[in-house]
């Protein structure tokens, strides 16, 4: 802990600050209006999550649970994918129609390893509708946040009954002291001329494998 | 209903013509017009110019002129927002923008006007984003038999003018001028309107200035021409 | 890379109106302007339009943020303590001197020569990077338009994207010639479209990105009750400076602090939208204190003051402390669209800066400061597009009027302050008003009739580029009396 004398400094100076604030006023009291919107989804909020997230040039496959090994070795293979991260508590019956190498975060992978990767697949912890978005929490199956990052290709197996209609009831659903991530689309940047292009540090694809629920 | 006509200092000083035809359009539909003669100046100039204790000496003078009246009409937008943000008094809510009053008030969008020329309106800022007069000065121009209102390019941006800003920051103003001016080009109008003299006058200065043979025109002069 | 003296503003910088001067007669510069910002505002027009309850989240968010500046020093307290529970280490810092020594000292512990940066406008403020150089640390900025400005040497011209004032073309030039220098060099063979630009940004950041051992980072939002931080980015390098370092230094101003994670809600739905006009971010960051086995092991947050507290004793000034950045003010603001960010002098322009930068340095401390509230026509846009609903109009005319009175009972005034006066003289009788519009009409016709269309004097400004409008003979007032009306 550096400076408790600047510390002090610096509240008794926002105290004097505020000496139009009556002293009984309680944070409380000070009116916070939260009548907006709980959701702006409305109908089919799968399908929305599945239009959302295409939106950002992402891919999307609906798939039952059967179709999951398939499909991700159809997908892993369709990328060229050879060299697979994958983080602990992820299904391994999922993999077993993939047949190149994997990568196991135990001991963790350097930084090096993971940036020779060819791409990681993560279970996430929930997706957004009305945004496209996906979260993660470092939950099983998800791992630590670098993993889900430097790799060039991410492929996030995500359920039905794991999205959410909008934001508010993605942040109500959160643990805040786990590391979170929000992925909405492949890494991308607006900086030249303020124009969207995809594809800067992070993963520059990003497939979601969209498992239904019974 | 009591109106009074609160024409605005630089209307008063430089553009009586406005005056007349707010009275006259509004003696037109029925109503008598009222001026008071004690009134002079809101401080809206003061007030925006950061001169806020000559603005607020003149605010009791205002309210003076114009107690008693239900509706207190203006053809300046930036005034008569001026005097509904920032006068704390009783006769404030009873400032009206002139196109506000004929279709809130009198709920009228055809003043029997008519105008058969190519038109194009500017909406000045503070017609638009203080007094949210939205859509009404061209509801109210759509109505003018023989008119050809044509749709301004990037209407909503700021003209440069902006009071003292005009001169303090000059070439910034001028800048902004241009291409307003450009967009009146674009639409080969012979006429910009628009409802408030202060940004008229600027655009109108600048059109002049490169001799570009498009007149400006008050709202107001529009509605008072017929046939 | 530049080296000059940073503390919000630029030392030394000119008053608004002589550094637009320059940036207007910038041809290139007003072309880059004006398509980047006609390109977002529709944009973000369309992404507002989705939330049909938008004006009641900017009514939340704006009342959230008051309710946390009227309680700052309780808020803070908990953020702190919060912070400290789930393994971090909060600093208090005065001014940029503090806070750059903190960092200093901290990075000195960890042996580090170089950090990786996030883009953070606090610590931009504060010229952290400057400050680094000089003790022989190298910062590395790995934002994109970020790095651009640091390659070229330039200053930052926008708060979201600092090289809106540069074009394609420029900044594969700056990349071809700069990149070389300071590692990883562009390839030969590139070229000045966005996707290859990016893609050379990703080539010469990455190893520096898993070598690093410290990073710094700005904050958006900090939650008091959990101490959770948020990041808010689009490219992937604030994840990489978030997760691959040892040590993680996050520098945030006090005013960044949110009563709850739970206001998350509203603030995750206005930032994105109002800044990059998306529906949602590429990425978004939050961490509490430091996890295990996840990311830095060793977490510091530094609460920067420089100014805020004073800011916020102005009861009509202080919620220019609500701003959360969008850069929206920025966008639609015609001036700014003009003149470019650099004109403002400060680290934070536009409108925003225009209130900002004059209470974070003080009101008549310097011509410059003092400059910008006159810096806008006051034309209402910036208080539209704000998320957080920050009457900006309003405020450049409070500070307006504290500039005019910390002037006030000067020896010389200004002509100006001598024709308000007089004006207020004039317009404090409806009889000196007539007289003074009957001599009025006739100086100005002279002028007029004489073609007088260039006058001297300060209204020479106004006659550069406009006519001198000819007044009538006769005033309303007079005609209204001579018609014998009432
Ligand atoms: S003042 Fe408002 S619009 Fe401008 S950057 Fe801050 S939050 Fe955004």
């Amino acid at each position: 802990m550096t400076g408790s004398a600047a510390k002090d400094r610096i509240l008794a100076d926002i105290r004097s600050a505020l000496h139009d604030v009556p002293r009984a006023e309680r944070a409380e009291d000070v009116a916070v209006t939260r009548d907006y919107l709980d959701s702006h989804a409305t109908g089919d909020v799968v399908g929305l999550f599945v239009e959302r997230v295409r939106d950002y040039r992402a891919t999307v496959t609906r798939v039952p649970e059967a179709e999951v090994p398939a499909e991700i070795a159809r997908i892993l293979a369709e990328r060229g994918v050879r060299n697979l991260v994958v983080p602990p508590g992820f299904p391994r019956e999922w993999l077993t129609a993939y047949d190149g190498s994997r990568l196991t975060d135990d001991p963790p992978l350097t930084a090096a390893e993971l940036d020779a990767s060819d791409g990681v697949v993560t279970l996430a912890a929930r997706g957004v509708a009305l945004t496209g978005t996906i979260v993660l929490d470092a939950g099983p199956g998800q791992g630590r946040r670098a993993l889900s990052l430097v790799p060039d290709l991410h492929l996030c197996v995500v359920r039905t009954s794991q999205v959410l209609p909008d934001v508010p009831a993605a942040v109500r659903a959160l643990v805040p002291d786990r590391p979170t991530t929000f992925i909405s689309g492949p890494s991308a940047t607006s900086d030249i001329e303020l124009d969207r292009v995809e594809g800067v540090h992070g993963p520059r694809t990003l497939d979601v494998l969209l498992v239904v629920d019974s | 209903m009591r109106v009074a006509l609160f024409i605005a200092c630089y209307n008063d000083a430089l553009f009586p013509d406005t005056g007349k035809a707010v009275t006259t359009v509004l003696e037109r539909l029925g109503h008598t017009v009222e001026f008071p003669m004690a009134q002079t100046c809101c401080g809206q100039m003061h007030y925006n110019t950061g001169y806020r204790r000559e603005a607020e000496s003149l605010v009791g003078a205002f309210n003076d002129a114009f107690r008693g009246y239900d509706a207190i009409v203006t053809p300046s937008g930036s005034c008569g927002g001026h005097v509904r943000h920032h006068h704390e008094t009783e006769t404030a809510p009873n400032v009206y923008e002139f196109s506000e009053f004929l279709v809130d008030v009198l709920g009228v969008s055809d003043v029997g006007a008519y105008y058969p020329h190519r038109v194009t309106y500017h909406p000045t800022c503070h017609s638009l984003r203080m007094l949210r007069v939205g859509d009404k000065p061209l509801r109210l121009l759509r109505a003018v038999e023989g008119i050809d209102l044509v749709e301004l390019p990037e209407a909503e941006s700021c003209c440069g003018f902006g009071g003292t800003f005009a001169m303090k920051n000059s070439e910034t103003s001028v800048a902004m001028l241009r291409d307003k001016m450009d967009n009146v080009h674009i639409t080969k109008a012979g006429t910009l309107c628009a409802s408030d003299n202060s940004c008229l006058m600027h655009i109108g200065a600048g059109l002049g200035r490169i001799k570009s043979g498009v007149r400006t025109l008050h709202l107001a002069e529009i509605l008072a021409a017929t046939k | 890379m530049s080296d000059e003296k940073v503390n919000v503003v630029w030392l030394g910088s000119p008053t608004f109106p002589n550094a637009a001067h320059d940036a207007l007669r910038d041809g290139q510069l007003r072309r880059n302007l004006k398509h980047a910002t006609t390109t977002i505002r529709d944009k973000r027009l369309r992404a507002v339009a989705e939330l049909d309850d938008w004006e009641t989240l900017r009514l939340a968010g704006s009342q959230i943020k008051d309710r946390v500046m009227r309680h700052l020093d309780e808020y803070l307290l908990r953020l702190e303590a919060s912070v400290t529970a789930a393994g971090g280490v909060v600093h208090w810092a005065e001014d940029a001197d503090a806070a750059n020594r903190i960092v200093i000292e901290l990075v000195r512990a960890k042996g580090a020569d170089e950090v990786v940066k996030i883009k953070s406008m606090a610590t931009q403020e504060i010229g952290l990077n400057e400050a680094l150089a000089a003790d022989g640390v190298t910062a590395t900025e790995t934002d994109l338009a970020e790095l651009i400005v640091q390659l070229a040497g330039d200053r930052p011209s926008h708060i979201l994207v600092p090289a809106i004032h540069r074009n394609r073309t420029e900044i594969r030039d700056i990349f071809r010639r700069e990149m070389g220098k300071y590692g990883v060099a562009a390839p030969d063979d590139l070229t000045d479209e966005p996707r290859v630009l990016a893609e050379a940004a990703r080539l010469h950041l990455r190893e520096k990105f898993l070598r690093a051992k410290v990073a710094v980072s700005g904050a958006n939002f900090a939650c008091a009750d959990t101490g959770t931080v948020a990041v808010v980015e689009s490219e992937g390098n604030g994840r990489m400076c978030l997760t691959l370092p040892e040590t993680l230094i996050t520098v945030m101003g006090i005013e960044k602090v949110l009563p709850a994670f739970a206001d998350l809600e509203v603030f995750l739905q206005l930032l994105p939208r109002s800044s990059t006009a998306e529906r949602m971010n590429p990425y978004t960051s939050l961490w509490t204190g430091v996890t295990p086995g996840d990311g830095p092991q060793e977490f510091h947050l530094i609460l920067l003051d420089n100014g805020r507290s004073a800011t916020l004793a102005d009861r009509q000034g202080r919620s220019a402390l609500h701003c959360i950045r969008c850069s929206a003010c920025l966008n639609v603001c015609p001036v700014y669209e003009r003149t470019g960010g650099r004109s403002y002098g400060s680290v934070y322009p536009g409108p925003i800066g225009a209130v900002l930068t004059p209470q974070l340095v003080g009101v008549g401390t310097s011509k410059h400061a003092d400059s910008l509230p006159f810096a806008s026509t006051l034309c209402g846009a910036c208080y539209d597009a704000c998320p957080v609903r920050i009457d900006i109009p309003e405020m450049l005319v409070h500070l307006r009027a504290k500039v005019v009175d910390a002037h006030r009972g000067e020896k010389l005034p200004a002509p100006e302050a001598l024709a308000m006066k007089a004006a207020r003289v004039v317009f404090g009788s409806p009889r000196r008003l007539a007289v003074a519009e009957r001599l009025g009409a006739l100086g100005g016709r002279i002028a007029g009739i004489r073609g007088g269309r260039w006058l001297p004097g300060p209204a020479k400004k106004w006659t550069a580029a406009r006519d001198v409008p000819v007044p009538p003979r006769e005033s309303f007032r007079t005609w209204w009396r001579k018609a014998g009306r009432r």
